[in-house]
């Protein structure tokens, strides 16, 4: 496949994390509005400069990202509203660069963010799409815990995965959080209380499944000259793709978007797989990983068992992966979860990690995957990052 | 839910009555198309008219060609099972009450998903299934795969009994039981196991001797009903409207006049105080009941029945005071099936067409004898279903409603049955 037209020298900087917290008294308007300060703070920009904002949110309902402009005092030349939940940072990316590219944008927030009321799991579980509410909801009322265990059986069986090798990435993944200062999850997690945790949705056992927390992740795109006029570090943004209901006549998801559109990916970062440093995917259920390990082509369909097996995920291992601990160990911010491993990912390229450092990271591979509208993922992307 | 004991258990007045949960009942509009048929007890779903693909989730538009012509058409409901889980949390109450839910997802053979209740009975995935419709506590769709061979029964998986009101081991009442149909009705309800059958006698002077037999079933007790009386209504509810589980309205008033006959005033006064009037009444004193109990263990309130006319659908001039009142009836049942829902007692309605009765005697066959329409009733609160067509006449007159109710009308008013 050719490169389609390349990035050119967009670049992404100021990574910013809101810290996350279980449950929260306050709407999502605050925690994408402490967002927003905090990148000032690290951009050390006024907020006049900032002309462009991308947003994702699933609590910010009656508003979009229209609402918020308001809400903080923004006024801009660009805005888009992103409601692809962990496909949302990709897809952001994807628009902003353009923007910056062509000079529709000069800076771009991108931000997302949610709350989490007591109740708010429910909410968006019941709501979450017309097909969802019609067709999967009355089921048991599972939400996505029952989708993802529908597809953790059906991969299992097809490609021999043992809850072992699900456990070996949760393990690490944990590991990786214990050295993040924001992460949720403060204890080690062994393999054996991984195997032996209560039953949620068969095969499916607790620390297979995200704690949904309130939250925000964001960070900014420009032009690199911006970038080095304002002072800060940053990450160029090598190539991108995004897929939306790829594979529709697949029987059950067994593979996603990335499959599709991974030649362009490394054709247009010029790189192979081997190059990626280390890789950020989105992690809601552990076999959503290993989905992710098989497309974007690190191993084949089917050998996501054994790769695990062959290899450590710590940032110090073989296949760095999820360095600040994922959303299944750091907790799944609503849609800045979606976000997480952009913020993650620039932070490594950066220098800037909160937690421990993959050694002499170069390139770093950013995967987003969301939106379970009905018995499947719909929204697929993922982003090459390299370091200055 | 625990099983059903074979006799219902003396309850414990120290212990709180649970009160009722539901499944979610919101859907959206063309989803109801689902509710409808399986109200009906089938499985249809939508196909594209012009390019014949099979649709489900439902949805406006093909999932093919973008065609807008969106037809409900019956489906067999083969497909695989593709993958299963076992529920083990929910974020509603009515699952989290009754955790473990086992839940799969079947691939149709015409190339569907669906996402289905599994029945105890199906093997482990993948295997082949066929999937059903019922209707779920809420009122709504619900869909089941059970094994591709061999009949279906509800009553063996726990979860999915409840959505049937099966009359085992129940305490009935059955408003009227000196009709051929009311007796017919009470012997089907005793065979059929209920545990305790209160059968209601309005004048109890007027000796008939089907109805002076029931009175040997060890299951049967005659209370005296008369549901045209207010008192006598409100009467028997004080006594016993607590510990009914399901009622079964039988009471009908059945002249046979055209409207401009002599006497057709007398007649249709007469008809609406039984049957509408009538299911108010009772609707006034026991619905409250019924709901208060409907999540009493496993002994709970589940279900009303009554008994209507096919002539309710649209009105048969020879019988035409009837027809307007079994159409009140209908109007009226709608109303309670609402009110009842919201503590998910289901209502089922049954829409016979002729019944080899007195007042039916002019009537040419086919027409439905008692004991078919009992079968039918029995068999509707076993299975899952709300709406009931019993009969050759119900199922012809039904199709010609559904396919132009208009020209229904012009077909009855012109004595073409």
């Amino acid at each position: 496949m050719t490169a389609r037209g390349g990035y050119g020298d967009v670049v992404l900087a100021a990574p910013v994390t809101v810290p996350y917290v279980r449950y929260s008294i306050k709407g999502a308007h605050w925690f994408l509005g402490r967002a927003l300060a905090q990148l000032l703070a690290a951009a050390k920009t006024p907020k006049q400069r900032i002309d462009g904002l991308a947003v994702a949110s699933f609590t910010l309902a009656p508003d979009t990202a229209v609402g918020l402009t308001q809400h903080l005092g923004l006024t801009l030349r660009w805005l888009d509203n992103i409601p692809m939940g962990g496909a949302s940072a990709v897809v952001s990316i994807r628009r902003a660069a353009r923007a910056v590219q062509n000079g529709d944008a000069e800076i771009v927030a991108c931000v997302a963010g949610d709350t989490n009321h007591t109740d708010s799991f429910r909410r968006n579980a019941s709501a979450f799409s017309q097909f969802a509410q019609d067709a999967v909801y009355p089921y048991g009322s599972g939400g996505p815990n029952t989708s993802f265990a529908l597809l953790t059986s059906y991969y299992m069986r097809t490609y021999g995965a043992q809850r072992e090798d699900f456990g070996k990435l949760c393990v690490a993944q944990r590991n990786n959080a214990l050295k993040n200062p924001l992460a949720l999850f403060k204890k080690p997690l062994t393999l054996e209380q991984y195997l032996n945790a209560r039953l949620v949705a068969e095969p499916l056992r607790l620390f297979d499944c995200v704690m949904p927390c309130a939250g925000a992740e964001g960070f900014l795109v420009m032009r690199e000259e911006t970038a080095r006029d304002l002072g800060l570090p940053f990450a160029r943004l090598l190539a991108a793709i995004e897929r939306h209901n790829a594979f529709p006549d697949d029987p059950i998801q067994y593979r996603g978007g990335w499959a599709m559109d991974r030649d362009e990916l490394y054709a247009k970062a010029a790189l192979a797989p081997d190059d990626i440093d280390f890789i950020e995917v989105y992690d809601d259920y552990p076999v959503i990983n290993v989905l992710q390990f098989e497309d974007l082509g690190f191993c084949g369909k089917g050998e996501g068992p054994d790769f695990i097996r062959a290899n450590s995920f710590e940032v110090h291992g073989t296949f760095p992966c999820n360095t600040s601990g994922g959303q299944l160990s750091a907790g799944q911010a609503g849609a800045a979860g979606g976000h997480l491993g952009a913020v993650e990912a620039i932070r490594q390229l950066t220098g800037q990690t909160l937690g421990a450092p993959v050694a002499g990271a170069k390139y770093g591979l950013v995967s987003g995957f969301g939106m379970i509208n009905y018995d499947r993922g719909i929204c697929s992307g993922a982003v090459v990052l390299a370091a200055d | 839910m625990a099983q059903v004991p074979a006799q219902a258990k003396r309850k414990n007045p120290i212990l709180r009555t649970p009160l009722p949960t539901l499944p979610p009942h919101k859907r959206s509009r063309v989803a109801l198309g689902l509710t409808a048929a399986a109200a009906r007890g089938a499985l249809e779903l939508q196909v594209c008219r012009d390019c014949g693909a099979v649709q489900y989730p439902p949805r406006e538009v093909c999932r093919d060609c973008l065609s807008a012509r969106l037809l409900w058409r019956p489906h067999n409901g083969e497909g695989e099972l593709v993958a299963e889980t076992v529920l083990h949390t929910a974020q509603e109450l009515y699952f989290r009450e009754r955790l473990p839910w086992r839940i799969g997802i079947v691939r149709l053979d015409g190339g569907a998903n669906l996402v289905a209740y599994v029945h105890e009975r199906v093997r482990r995935a993948p295997c082949r299934v066929r999937v059903e419709a019922a209707l779920d506590r809420a009122g709504q769709a619900a869909l089941f795969a059970v094994p591709s061979i061999g009949s279906t029964d509800l009553s063996v998986d726990p979860k999915l009994r409840e959505m049937t009101c099966d009359p085992r081991a129940r305490k009935i009442l059955v408003t009227d039981g000196k009709s051929v149909i009311g007796q017919a009705v009470v012997r089907a309800l005793a065979a059929a196991g209920a545990d305790v059958i209160w059968v209601g006698e309005a004048e109890p002077w007027k000796k008939i001797a089907g109805a002076a037999k029931l009175r040997d079933l060890p299951q049967v007790t005659m209370v005296p009903l008369d549901v045209t009386d207010s008192v006598s209504v409100q009467e028997l509810a004080g006594e016993i409207g607590a510990k009914v589980d399901i009622l079964v309205n039988t009471a009908d008033c059945h002249r046979t006049l055209a409207i401009g006959a002599r006497g057709a005033l007398d007649a249709a006064q007469l008809e609406m105080d039984v049957n509408y009037f009538g299911l108010l009444r009772l609707a006034k004193e026991f619905a409250p009941l019924l709901k208060a109990r409907a999540a009493d263990g496993p002994a709970n309130a589940i279900a009303w029945v009554n008994v209507l006319s096919i002539f309710a659908l649209s009105n048969y001039p020879p019988h035409g005071t009837y027809s307007a009142s079994k159409a009140a009836a209908l109007s009226l049942s709608q109303a309670l099936r609402g009110d009842l829902y919201a503590a998910g007692v289901r209502l089922i309605n049954l829409f016979p067409g002729p019944v080899d009765d007195e007042w039916d005697q002019l009537e040419l066959p086919p027409k439905l004898s008692p004991i078919g329409l009992a079968a039918a009733l029995v068999e509707a609160l076993q299975g899952s279903m709300e709406d009931v067509y019993p009969g050759e006449v119900a199922q012809d007159w039904l199709a010609r409603h559904r396919e132009n109710a208009k020209a229904l009308e012009r077909e009855l008013s012109e004595g073409n049955r």
